[in-house]
């Protein structure tokens, strides 16, 4: 398999990420209006040029509106799924490599946390730490990825800590810090970045829904769950709103997605 | 039969395990009911009473026994903010989230099985990538989503349902499954994707091994070497992966039940965690939690079932 090959899916995927990203960080600029301003034109307005995706009932324009709304869950899962493997990663790391009873320990708790349906245990955890802050929707959220990362690479680096090139360098002499970064990191990446778009997916899913449920991102923090279930009170007046948060939503999953299979199957996984 | 004992003992214990947790963690963050309860009414003779009455000067070992064998007496301790006993709350939405759920799942292995053999006979060319696509598509629709879209669709348009009033399973059930299954379409949609790619590349793979080339060449159809052999051997992720889809179907319908207001464990939950009412959230957690864990249970069982190498208690 050419590790290198470009394919049709992962470019698909690259450049419609990239143009939600580059349209993501122009908002965190510039959008053509105020999110919050109201009557920056006519009420519950369809699209039109002065407003690419309308109004809703007051007078907001849903463009900028949808744009703060992506910056913020984009914030959000990238935080997420930066929490989940990093620390997944280490957890994987040092229980793959080193084995023993603190990776029986680690993967017995690691299986009864994986029981648990995501959104659930983030729950659980926002309704220790207090619902409604961005902040907590991070750390909740983080900490629910962790083990799924812990899972994935501690295979991978179980797998890798007894071949051949590993076993060369542990008799030059290179300590275990060095083995576990520089020789076998970059050769979990196969599978690594792989579930980093998944898990980027998955958490701006959850986030999606838990702002929708009103117990993540609360205003004034912006958020598309958030913005969709105001959207759907309005849904016979104002159709767009709803269309537009819900599209940009499908778009940013439906990007990576893309993103993911290209590499999967560029492993040759996937037939 | 060893087994399976052996893997409903693992799960009574994983059980105990999930309902102390959560029963410390909220005994921690709760702070003291009694004052909760009282709310601004509280002065420290009343506390001192009601802390006697509600039984919480006792040992935490005591009261988390005495909570977990409520799930089987019916006392799950009083809601702060209903003042009801918990159980009476939410026993007749167990009922109704039980019924979404298993609707669901249905839909689920009813639509992606056939689907995913289909798929999994052909590969390469357009008709793939098109496949391919749609499939991720699917994927990417939040089920809040789909939800919004088809309750505008079938209820404010074609007046299918009408939405808001779900009539109550003992009162015209009937009329709440179909209530019922267009929050599961919802529900099932991206699944159902998942499922089939998931089956369809179990499938491929299994179709590329010596055994099958063998029984083609010795003159089988592919359909036939399909159906009566390599199913039987894919079977067991499969069904491996429909338990972790019955755990996400529960977590996906709490915000389902939102968008369409079926009166749900899940809504309850939501309400619960937004009024700090931690009885209700406690509970609701755990038989959620339970739920999923039983599922996990009887994939297994299943599984040992089908493929007799399992009984041997190898790894699969």
């Amino acid at each position: 398999m050419n590790k290198t090959r470009m394919n049709g899916y992962l470019k698909a995927g690259l450049i419609l990420t990239g143009i939600l990203t580059a349209l993501i960080i122009l908002g965190f600029f510039w959008t053509p209006y105020d999110p919050e301003l109201m009557m920056a034109g006519p009420k519950l307005q369809g699209p039109t040029w002065q407003h690419l995706m309308g109004t809703d009932k007051f007078g907001r324009d849903i463009f900028s509106r949808v744009l703060r709304g992506a910056g913020s869950t984009f914030t959000i899962a990238a935080s997420v799924v930066a929490i989940g493997a990093v620390c997944g990663t280490a957890v994987g790391a040092l229980t793959g490599y080193f084995g023993g009873i603190l990776d029986e320990a680690l993967m017995r708790l690691n299986d009864a946390l994986t029981a648990f349906p995501s959104i659930l245990l983030a729950l659980v955890i926002i309704s220790i730490l207090g619902p409604g802050k961005k902040y907590n929707v991070i750390v909740a959220l983080g900490l629910v990825f962790i083990p799924s990362f812990a899972r994935v690479t501690r295979t991978a680096f179980a797998a890798l800590r007894d071949v051949n090139y590993v076993k060369s360098v542990r008799l030059m002499g290179a300590s275990n810090g060095r083995i576990l970064l520089v020789h076998i990191l970059p050769n979990t990446m196969s599978v690594l970045l792989p579930a980093i778009t998944i898990g980027f997916n998955n958490a701006v899913l959850a986030e999606a829904s838990m702002s929708f449920l009103g117990i993540g991102v609360t205003p004034p923090d912006a958020s598309l769950g958030y913005m969709l279930s105001e959207a759907q009170g309005m849904f016979v007046a104002a159709p767009w709103y709803a269309l537009g948060t819900g599209v940009t939503i499908v778009l940013l999953v439906f990007g990576v997605g893309l993103i993911g299979e290209g590499l999967q199957r560029r492993n040759g996984e996937v037939a | 039969m060893k087994y399976a004992a052996k893997r409903i003992a693992m799960l009574l214990l994983t059980m105990a395990i999930v309902s102390l947790l959560a029963f410390v963690a909220f005994d921690l963050i709760s702070g003291d009911p009694a004052t909760a309860m009282l709310g601004t009414e509280a002065t420290p003779e009343k506390v001192a009473a009601l802390r006697e009455q509600l039984g919480l000067n006792r040992p935490l070992m005591v009261r988390y026994g005495e909570w977990l064998l409520g799930f089987f007496t019916g006392d799950l301790g009083v809601s702060y903010s209903y003042r009801q006993p918990v159980w009476d709350l939410i026993a007749p939405k167990v009922l109704v989230t039980l019924c979404l759920s298993g609707l669901t799942f249905v839909l689920i292995v009813a639509v992606s099985i056939p689907l995913g053999l289909r798929s999994a006979r052909s590969s390469g060319g357009i008709l793939d990538g098109v496949r391919t696509l749609v499939n991720q598509l699917c994927m990417a629709v939040p089920p809040f989503f789909t939800g919004i879209l088809l309750s505008w669709l079938f209820s404010t348009l074609l007046r299918w349902f009408v939405h808001g009033q779900f009539p109550g399973l003992d009162k015209d059930l009937g009329g709440s499954l179909k209530y019922l299954f267009f929050a599961a379409l919802a529900l099932a949609i991206p699944r159902i994707a998942m499922t089939v790619r998931m089956l369809r590349s179990t499938v491929q793979g299994e179709m590329r091994k010596d055994y099958v080339r063998t029984a083609i060449s010795r003159g089988n159809d592919r359909g036939g070497v399909l159906y009566r052999h390599v199913l039987k051997n894919a079977l067991v992720p499969v069904v491996t992966f429909l338990a972790q889809t019955m755990a996400e179907i529960v977590a996906s319908s709490i915000v389902v039940e939102q968008v369409f207001a079926i009166p749900g464990l899940g809504r309850m939950l939501v309400s619960s965690i937004a009024n700090r009412d931690y009885p209700t959230v406690q509970a609701i957690v755990v038989i959620l939690a339970f739920w999923v864990v039983l599922a996990g249970t009887v994939a297994d069982l299943l599984n040992q079932r089908i493929d007799p190498r399992l009984r041997l208690g190898g790894a699969a």
